[in-house]
């Protein structure tokens, strides 16, 4: 008798991703189809993904998707919403689209509470246009735009999206997670099933942020790439959950 | 150095001391080179905004407190730079905006395009105004005309954007650079504020409550871009003397049409070429000149055709007009414009 | 890097020259490619329609450029990553194995010159000696030791390139 441990998530297309080698999206994309597959909400579930390097991601999940001018999705996903209040609808981002560009929506669709779901990619640097800072970009850490390493006189201090997010009326469930161990992908699993669980008992607006290597911008092998976010980035952004008004999942 | 770099080597020397831009391909060599140089000087700021708004907002601050200042960014960030480039013209701000155009509508695509010719020629954003526009079409250009948008923008008090595009942004070649410009040594600025310290406050400003009041200030503009008309069309022609057709393009179309034109005339097609380098305002005064022999025109875009109608316009039916566009970030080569001219007009 | 040395060679020898690289979603083993022009003339169209030489570096370029060429053109193959001919037979085909002759020289890194090499003994568009200085200026090394590699890569080239 033999039995199936693993196979392709049901909300994934048979394609191969386009992500570079050892690039967090790939895991984290196999996370969301999984957690979708298994509430059983594909048939209902319409994602909005971002520019940035996820700006393909339709092509990978198998759930209705409509793309998102840079930092727009939480607007879009709000107008998703509100027609559509017994559909799931999430977002997919970089820390670039989600906490530069679009910040002020992002920060005003958590404080309505909307009830719906943002996936935050947190790899510290703009993936697609080539490594640039990000928000998020740790102080010292180096980047096209900051010769040197991020100073904070000069280029500001790196940003905590999720904290800031936690003080609104309107957040529900918030909580930092990272892809850099297996013990920490099944963490974050979790923490997306909990998420989308928020939005189905309409408890309001949820948020995972996922701290995830970009070996190719950080100059780094993936291997030295999980190291760095244990040693570097995860003390500056504690794992943990920042906010949890849940009741009942 | 690419094309990116040479804007930013160029601005520098034109004496920018602020730049404020956001990542996006195909002009992220530009915002690089800018962090870099500024970083070098003591009175230079580099900026990476949160956004496209932000940027051009923050270049508003810069320029109303008297600072040479730039912005750069491809289509869609241009759209997003909209909202502040009407405010800056309202209130007569100088300011360099850089245009690397890319394949669009929407996010579209990162390909060489000249797509967003009708946004930056008619304004872009809300309300009657225009700005002078530049389309450089060679890396020496690249680094003239940025250093002459900077004395535009300073001398008209307008925005001046300099539309590029991806090939040209990207393309190495090489180019002299002109002597630097010591910020310091410029003409002042009277109208900049720096606080009313014994002097009367100032006030930049473009709310004007009163229907009278607002139209005079739409009158002012339009006698600033009749100025600028009269003063500053430019273009090249490249031998039209004995030209039968005339090839209408600019930028990167413009080279290409230039190698097709060389082409031909091998063929014994007696082709010229005319490239508007002013595309605001339009060389319609030398176009009518070229006119004057010449009967039959190509206009040749990346684009569905935009230029055209400015082509269109400025001959006022003295001229057969045919157009050429291969949009979406498809670059043509030499040999299909070539065709293109000998199909339809067959050998003259 | 190849074409950027070859155009700033160039450059230097006093020739007009336009370097246009593809830039954005290609990635390295695919069909990366760049054009030069270079010419004692002004350069009107830095888009090439038909360029007189070619320089293939791996299959999928090989496939995609190959109709591309002039009749009567170059095409220069490294054969050690390109398997079979082109479907061509009015250009003049040159095949080098600069892989395997970059692992004898024991650095991968020397493919580019071996390559610049048999290129620039074939078509003579520039010297030996002004290609070292402009390989010394893109690299903005001085080490000899790198240097004498490169030569030597650049030198087995021309020479594997003059037995055709
Ligand atoms: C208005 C606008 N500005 C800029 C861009 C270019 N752009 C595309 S993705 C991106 C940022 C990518 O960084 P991030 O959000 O951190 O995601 P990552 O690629 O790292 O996953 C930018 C600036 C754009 N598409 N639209």
């Amino acid at each position: 008798m033999t039995t199936q441990l693993f196979s392709w998530p049901r909300y994934l297309k048979k394609t191969a991703f386009h992500y570079c080698p050892g690039c967090g999206h790939s895991i984290i994309h196999r996370l969301v189809a999984e957690v979708i597959g298994e509430l059983d909400i594909g048939a209902k579930t319409i994602g909005v993904p971002p520019a940035g390097c996820a700006v393909l991601a339709y092509n990978y999940f198998d759930v209705d998707m409509v793309e998102a001018a840079h930092g727009r999705a939480a607007a879009v996903a709000t107008g998703l919403k509100r027609v559509l209040p017994d559909r799931i609808i999430f977002t997919y981002q970089g820390d670039g689209d989600i906490a530069a560009i679009g910040t002020a929506e992002t920060i005003h669709a958590a404080n309505r509470g909307e009830n719906i779901t943002m996936v935050f990619v947190n790899n510290g640097v703009y993936g697609m246009t080539g490594g640039q800072m990000a928000p998020t970009t740790i102080l010292g850490q180096n980047s096209t735009t900051t010769p040197g390493g991020r100073d904070q006189k000069r280029d500001g201090a790196p940003l905590d999206l999720s904290e800031m997010l936690g003080i609104t009326r309107g957040a529900a469930y918030i909580e930092r997670t990272a892809v850099n161990s297996p013990k920490n992908i099944r963490r974050t699993k979790k923490a997306l099933t909990k998420a989308f669980k928020t939005q189905m008992t309409g408890q309001g607006f949820s948020l995972v942020e996922i701290l995830s290597p970009c070996p190719t911008n950080w100059k780094m092998t993936p291997v030295d790439a999980c190291k760095w976010i244990e040693g570097s980035t995860a003390p500056f952004y504690p794992l943990k959950v920042i906010k949890d008004i849940v009741t009942n999942i | 150095m690419s094309g990116n770099h040479v804007i930013g080597e160029a601005a520098i020397r034109a004496g920018c001391r602020f730049y404020a831009g956001y990542p996006i391909t195909p002009q992220n060599e530009l915002t690089e080179y800018m962090a870099g140089a500024m970083a070098k000087l003591k009175d230079g700021t580099f900026i990476q905004a949160e956004s496209e708004l932000a940027a051009i907002n923050m270049v508003l601050g810069a320029s109303a407190a008297g600072c040479r200042a730039m912005t750069s960014s491809s289509s869609p960030g241009i759209s997003l730079k909209q909202e502040g480039i009407s405010f800056l013209s309202a209130m007569d701000l100088p300011a360099v905006i850089v245009n690397c155009m890319r394949g669009g509508p929407g996010l579209g695509n990162i390909s060489p395009s000249q797509g967003d010719y009708f946004q930056a020629t008619r304004g872009g954003g809300h309300g009657d105004y225009r700005n002078i526009v530049l389309g450089p079409a060679t890396a020496q250009e690249l680094a003239d005309l940025t250093m002459l948008a900077f004395d535009y923008a300073d001398k008209y008090r307008t925005p001046v954007m300099i539309l590029q595009d991806g090939m040209m942004g990207q393309m190495m070649e090489p180019a002299v650079m002109p002597d630097p410009v010591d910020p310091k040594r410029l003409p002042p600025k009277p109208w900049k504020l720096d606080g009313a310290d014994g002097r009367p406050s100032r006030i930049i400003k473009s709310l004007y409550l009163d229907p009278a009041e607002e139209e005079q200030i739409n009158w002012n503009l339009a006698h600033k871009y009749e100025k600028i008309t009269d003063e500053i069309q430019r273009a090249e022609t490249y031998r039209t003397d004995d030209a039968q057709i005339i090839i209408v393009a600019y930028g990167t179309a413009a080279r290409i049409a230039k190698g097709a034109v060389n082409r031909v005339r091998e063929k014994g097609v007696k082709a010229g070429l005319f490239r508007p380098i002013s595309l605001w305002p339009f060389p319609t005064r030398i176009l009518k000149e070229v006119n004057k022999k010449v009967k039959d025109f190509l206009v040749f875009e990346m684009s569905t055709g935009q230029m055209v109608e400015d082509v269109r316009l400025s001959l006022e039916g003295k001229g057969n007009v045919r157009f050429y566009g291969r949009p979406g970030g498809v670059v043509s080569t030499p040999i299909e414009i070539a065709e293109v001219i000998e199909g339809k007009f067959g050998r003259v | 890097m190849m074409g950027y040395i070859l155009a700033l060679t160039a450059m230097r020898d006093g020739k007009n020259v336009t370097y246009l690289p593809s830039y954005g979603a290609e990635v390295r083993g695919g069909t990366a490619n760049c054009t030069v022009c270079v010419s004692d003339e002004e350069i009107a169209s830095p888009v090439a329609s038909s360029p007189d030489f070619a320089v293939v570096l791996n299959q999928p370029s090989m496939i995609k450029y190959q109709g591309l060429i002039k009749s009567g053109g170059l095409m220069i193959i490294n054969s050690s990553l390109v398997e079979g001919d082109p479907e061509r037979d009015d250009i003049e085909i040159i095949k080098i194995p600069a892989n395997d002759m970059a692992l004898d020289l024991g650095n991968e890194k020397t493919i580019n010159m071996i390559m610049l090499g048999a290129f620039v003994a074939k078509t003579g568009i520039t010297t030996p000696e002004s290609l070292m200085n402009g390989l010394k200026e893109v690299l903005k090394v001085k080490k000899a030791g790198i240097l004498e590699l490169n030569r030597k890569g650049m030198e087995k080239g021309a020479e594997y390139a003059g037995r055709f």
